[in-house]
């Protein structure tokens, strides 16, 4: 008697916590992620203006903020980003092309592969970084050099994602590729290409993420525009809020071409059987 | 017509899995190859499939040489090696591409009404069971209508109620169309009821050790005495099939009266 009241009182109740979950999954969860950092800056902010600090080399939220809309409304943050993503887009474009076309024949074929692998490998080895005065050299102190150097930084991910994903193409699936009689780029474009999309998509993540780390490096070696040159910039003259503003930036940078990339991609990846596919991208 | 001529295989790593094997099948007959593992059945489809050629001999379609995938040869896998990123209609029309968009729609539309998943053409392959997906296996082989379809024990990973249904499935299909079949399957009880002659192998290498004409009535009942007795002819055949080869081996072990010392 007392079960079944029970589950009469719980189920009303029970239906009703449905809907709101789900619009607390949709809105609520990813703003979870939010509540550390801004406590933090809040918490900051607080102790600043309380005079706990006088926040010169740690600049509270404030006056971060107010920095960024100076930068912004004198169109120098605007000029500033457009010279490094040019060079990011430049070296990115380069280094996914290399990278590609060699991580590509090297899967298919193992004679090119036993040719190229060590060197490369070889090559790999070496911090990129370690390049820069030779491309300086070679290459001038100007854009080309910086953007040698990022395409640099991109290619290794992007050609050991691409020989990886192709080597490891299952072979029973070629088969049926065979027994349909298809062409060597009938096979390409309906095998090989959709079988590697997903580690292709995570080489380029990488790589993307590669190319705007090494932007900085190339702009740290001197440059007269850019982000980099911000940071160093506000190093110089004691400029903290630059700084930080520039560091911003390039957060927000980062993740929206990290996340233009998903976007684009997400399309041809529906089918994928991952665990958590729910969850989203982190 | 099919014809397999002296058909042998020999690996590059040396494992001589196939010796001089030769057979016909008519249009439309139904062939099954039993035998135990390792003794060259899925080598001897694959030959025929055209998938790997053969060391010897040579396998001939209507008097052409089968050397390469032939259109008129499908093949279903044990696996159902469905492409995951097409949905089961763009599965099941993997062999269509280059015809006309409304021819292939009708086809793989029909197709899948004979395997009966037309409500899961939009689904993704992950999204169906085992039974299901070599359905769609089955579909994709016979929508580009070939003369000869070739099963590599295509129900040995199903559960037994599943295959069952997919045994009696599939030879509703051959009713309509009536390809010439070859099934490769170490399930005796399937070899019975769909074939009409069914070829014992022996191992090492592989031969062909026994025909048996299994020509039962149809649709045919498991539970019959005529079942039975081709079952016990079938299992007899396979028994000796081993027996021979352990004998041969022993042979072999003794001919080389060194080899027992070599520690």
């Amino acid at each position: 008697m007392t079960l079944v009241h029970m589950s009469v009182a719980i189920e009303p109740a029970s239906v009703e916590q449905k809907r709101p979950k789900t619009a607390f999954a949709r809105f609520a969860r990813p703003a979870l992620g939010l509540v550390l950092p801004v406590a933090l800056a809040i918490l900051w902010e607080l102790a600043v203006r309380a005079g706990f600090s006088d926040g010169r080399l740690v600049p509270p939220p404030s006056r971060i903020y107010a920095e960024f809309a100076e930068l912004a409304r004198s169109g120098e943050l605007l000029r500033h980003v457009v010279a490094t993503l040019l060079r990011v887009a430049v070296g990115f474009g380069f280094g996914t092309v290399v990278g590609t076309v060699l991580g590509a024949i090297a899967g298919y074929s193992t004679l090119v592969r036993r040719l190229i692998d060590p060197s490369l490998q070889g090559l790999r080895a070496v911090p990129s970084i370690a390049w820069i005065p030779l491309f300086i050299l070679w290459l001038g102190i100007f854009e080309t050099s910086k953007v040698a150097l990022i395409a640099v930084g991109v290619f290794f991910p992007i050609y050991l994602g691409v020989l990886g994903a192709v080597m490891s193409v299952d072979r029973k699936i070629v088969e049926v590729g065979r027994v349909f009689r298809l062409s060597g780029t009938q096979m390409v474009r309906r095998i090989l290409l959709p079988a590697v999309l997903p580690s292709y998509v995570v080489a380029l993540r990488s790589g993307l993420g590669l190319g705007w780390m090494f932007v900085i490096a190339a702009e740290f070696m001197g440059a007269s525009e850019g982000l980099g040159y911000l940071l160093i910039d506000g190093q110089q003259l004691g400029k903290p809020t630059e700084i930080v503003a520039a560091i911003l930036a390039f957060a927000v940078l980062g993740k929206t071409t990290d996340w233009m990339i998903v976007g684009v991609t997400a399309p041809f990846l529906r089918w994928e059987d991952r665990f958590n596919a729910r969850a989203g991208e982190s | 017509m099919l014809a397999v001529e002296r058909v042998g295989k020999t690996y590059p790593n040396g494992v001589h899995a196939l010796d001089g094997v030769s057979f016909s099948v008519g249009p439309g007959e139904i062939v099954a190859i039993v035998g135990g593992s390792g003794c060259g059945k899925s080598t001897l489809l694959r030959a025929i499939s055209g998938l790997d050629t053969p060391s010897q001999g040579r396998v001939l379609l209507d008097g052409t040489a089968v050397t390469s995938p032939h259109e008129k040869i499908g093949i279903i896998f044990q696996e159902p090696r469905l492409l995951p990123w097409l949905t089961v209609a763009g599965n099941v029309g993997f062999g269509l591409e280059g015809r006309p968009r409304r021819e292939r729609g009708e086809r793989v539309a029909d197709a899948l009404a004979r395997v009966g998943l037309t409500d899961k053409a939009n689904m993704w392959p992950r999204e169906l069971s085992g039974g299901q997906a070599q359905r769609v296996a089955i579909a994709r082989a016979l929508v580009p209508r070939p003369e000869v379809l070739l099963l590599d024990e295509p129900f040995s990973a199903l559960d037994a109620f599943t295959r069952i249904d997919l045994q009696d499935h599939l030879l509703d299909l051959w009713a309509d169309l009536r390809p010439t079949l070859i099934l490769v399957t170490h399930d005796v009880d399937e070899a019975i009821v769909l074939a009409d002659r069914i070829m014992v192998m022996r191992p090492r290498p592989g031969r062909i050790f026994e025909e048996i004409e299994a020509d039962l009535p149809r649709p045919r009942d498991r539970q019959s005495a005529a079942f039975d007795f081709v079952k016990r002819r079938v299992l007899a055949a396979l028994d000796r099939s081993v027996e021979r080869a352990k004998r041969i081996d022993d042979s072999e072990t003794k001919a080389d009266a060194g080899a027992a010392l070599w520690w």
